[in-house]
């Protein structure tokens, strides 16, 4: 537990001593803001709660995330520090699961940072407190599971650009896998239940349930699988890669 | 002597390729080993599975008597390693790096301060402890990436190519460094510089293709040369003609080369048979017939030409015989 902590505590300050950090809470801050203002209308609609808010983060998260993500493997391969980190005494298992939780408490700072939307809708009206903050948790769980799946991905190559393309591809699939192309995609092809399964691991179906303050422990439970799973994979996938 | 490192019969095979191929040895405290054989031959990888950053195919690799594969923490602990090329983390400080590697390591405030204190001091990092690792020259990182091998005091210190990208001055200090801390520990280092084989290690491994075509150690080696106890003798000009003939009458002498010819001076060496001695046969004979000399001297051999005689075959390259040597005279 101690090495996910020290590891975990290098990788999250590596992403303060790039730009990247303050990039991509600019950008991060900027879009949340502007979707929810311009596209959403929060204002005109004259409702007191972040719901128009809270839609858009999927598709924020959509590139945003494996933005995130892409150095997390990559990075180490292209310089060859793996070899270093790997050859200290902690277990891939600890780098996998440090990594992540570094990445992952800093898509939570960014989002956290989002707050002055929370301190408005309060003091334009009375909002559901409570509401707002399950989709706070349900928003930053769904930023874990695109993390997990971008850290999957950059674990396999050694350029960032290809890890960045093909996260932001895996995470479109996961999050679009219970919209109607997708599932007559399967339809035609796979037995009834397993077009379910695929429309179960959706994002979007999950996150819409708890954006709206639904917190159902079976939409906690799918993201932390689904973190659970990829970050499995991001373990096999790092042993396995090594020596190539 | 405790023997803290072991090899049994290690292969390591790349899909088809065999990168090592059933390779055994073992080293003891105190030794610094030199891992010596041409790019691509096996050297790193043997490293990387020592160091736990690799699986073998098949073999076993034991340090203090623990098999890496199955203890890879516990023998992690135990060594320091500097990987090819010395990759560190650019965006870190020396200093924050050290203390990162301390941490991981598991080092109490005393030892960290300890290790952090020696490695820096031996290593003449303290002036750039606070600057980025990335704006730093060469040599600087490659002595940030040793300070981090040493810092915890391993028992076994693996060293890939530690002096490479060194000025001649870092690359003394290094070398100074490996036979300070060799003591109470083992070294293992590779390169292919071979004057520093001659320099620091107590013993030699030459690999080829992944397979040991030789262990012994330096001087050993050195004796495996065609130069071995050859003379060499400079003299001037008009006396040359003269002192070749009489060379090539020697018994023992199985060719005469002209290594170096000036308006006023000739350099030969005398190649002996078998690599027997000859200075004594050769020094009279030369003491009877008059010949005025400058120099006379006998050739302890060299590693270059012993690499090469290993190394060639194996590689499957051709081999000039007098590839090394410069106009054949004989």
């Amino acid at each position: 537990m101690l090495n996910v902590w020290i590891v975990a505590r290098r990788e999250f300050s590596a992403y303060f001593t790039s730009p990247l950090a303050y990039v991509f809470i600019v950008i991060f801050l900027a879009l949340a803001g502007g979707l929810t203002f311009f596209f959403g209308q929060w204002l005109e609609r004259g409702q007191a709660d972040l719901q128009v808010f809270f839609i858009y983060h999927p598709y924020l998260y959509l590139f945003l995330i494996p933005a995130v993500g892409m150095r997390l493997w990559a990075e180490e391969r292209k310089s060859g520090t793996i070899e270093f980190l790997l050859t200290l005494p902690v277990t891939t298992g600890q780098i996998v699961i440090g990594k992540f939780l570094a990445a992952w408490v800093f898509a939570g700072i960014a989002l956290a940072l989002t707050f002055p939307m929370w301190i408005t809708v309060n003091m334009l009206g009375e909002p559901d407190n409570g509401v707002i903050l399950a989709a706070y948790i349900g928003s930053w769980m769904m930023a874990g599971g695109f993390l997990a799946l971008s850290a999957c991905v950059s674990a396999l190559t050694k350029n960032q650009v290809i890890a960045f393309v093909l996260a932001s591809a895996l995470c479109f699939i996961f999050m679009m896998s219970g919209v109607e192309i997708i599932q007559s995609f399967f339809r035609a092809w796979t037995p009834q239940t397993f077009v379910e399964s695929v429309a179960e691991l959706s994002f979007l179906t999950n996150f819409n349930e708890v954006s709206q303050g639904v917190i159902d422990i079976r939409d906690l439970v799918f993201f932390l699988s689904v973190i659970g799973v990829a970050l499995f994979v991001n373990a096999a996938i790092v042993e396995a890669k090594k020596g190539v | 002597m405790t023997t803290l490192l072991d090899i049994r019969g290690l292969t390591k095979n790349y899909g088809p390729i065999t990168a090592v191929d059933n390779v055994s040895f073992s080293v003891d405290q105190g030794e610094v080993l030199g891992f010596i054989g041409p790019n691509g031959s096996g050297k790193s990888t043997t490293m990387k599975i020592v160091t736990g950053f690799l699986t073998p195919t098949s073999g076993t690799v034991e340090v203090a008597g623990q098999d890496v594969t199955r203890y890879p923490l516990e023998i992690k602990r135990r060594i320091g390693y500097l990987p090819e090329g010395a990759p560190l983390y650019g965006d870190m400080t020396p200093i924050s790096l050290l203390n990162f590697v301390c941490k991981v390591r598991r080092l109490s405030k005393e030892e960290t301060k300890r290790g952090i204190d020696y490695a820096v001091e031996k290593l003449h990092i303290a002036n750039v402890l606070y600057q980025p690792i990335e704006t730093l020259s060469k040599g600087y990182k490659r002595r940030v990436g040793l300070a981090q091998a040493i810092v915890h005091e391993p028992e076994l210190l693996i060293l890939d190519e530690p002096t490479d990208g060194l000025d001649p001055n870092q690359k003394h200090e290094v070398r100074e460094l490996l036979k300070e801390m060799s003591g109470k520990k083992a070294v293992i280092i590779s390169t292919h510089i071979l004057e520093e084989v001659e320099a620091v290690c107590s013993r030699a491994i030459v690999i080829a293709k992944g397979k040991m075509v030789a262990d012994d150690n330096p001087l050993a080696l050195q004796t495996r040369s065609r130069l071995h106890n050859a003379v060499g003798i400079r003299l001037p000009v008009a006396q040359a003609q003269a002192c070749i003939e009489l060379l090539n009458g020697l018994g023992g002498v199985h060719q005469v080369r002209t290594t170096l010819e000036t308006a006023t001076m000739v350099e030969l060496l005398a190649l002996s048979k078998d690599s027997s001695e000859i200075l004594g046969s050769v020094h009279s004979a030369i003491d009877e017939k008059g010949i005025q000399v400058n120099e006379i001297y006998v050739e302890r051999g060299r590693l270059e030409d012993v690499f090469r005689d290993l190394t060639f075959a194996v590689e499957g390259l051709q081999q000039d015989p007098d590839a090394n040597t410069e106009t054949s005279n004989a």
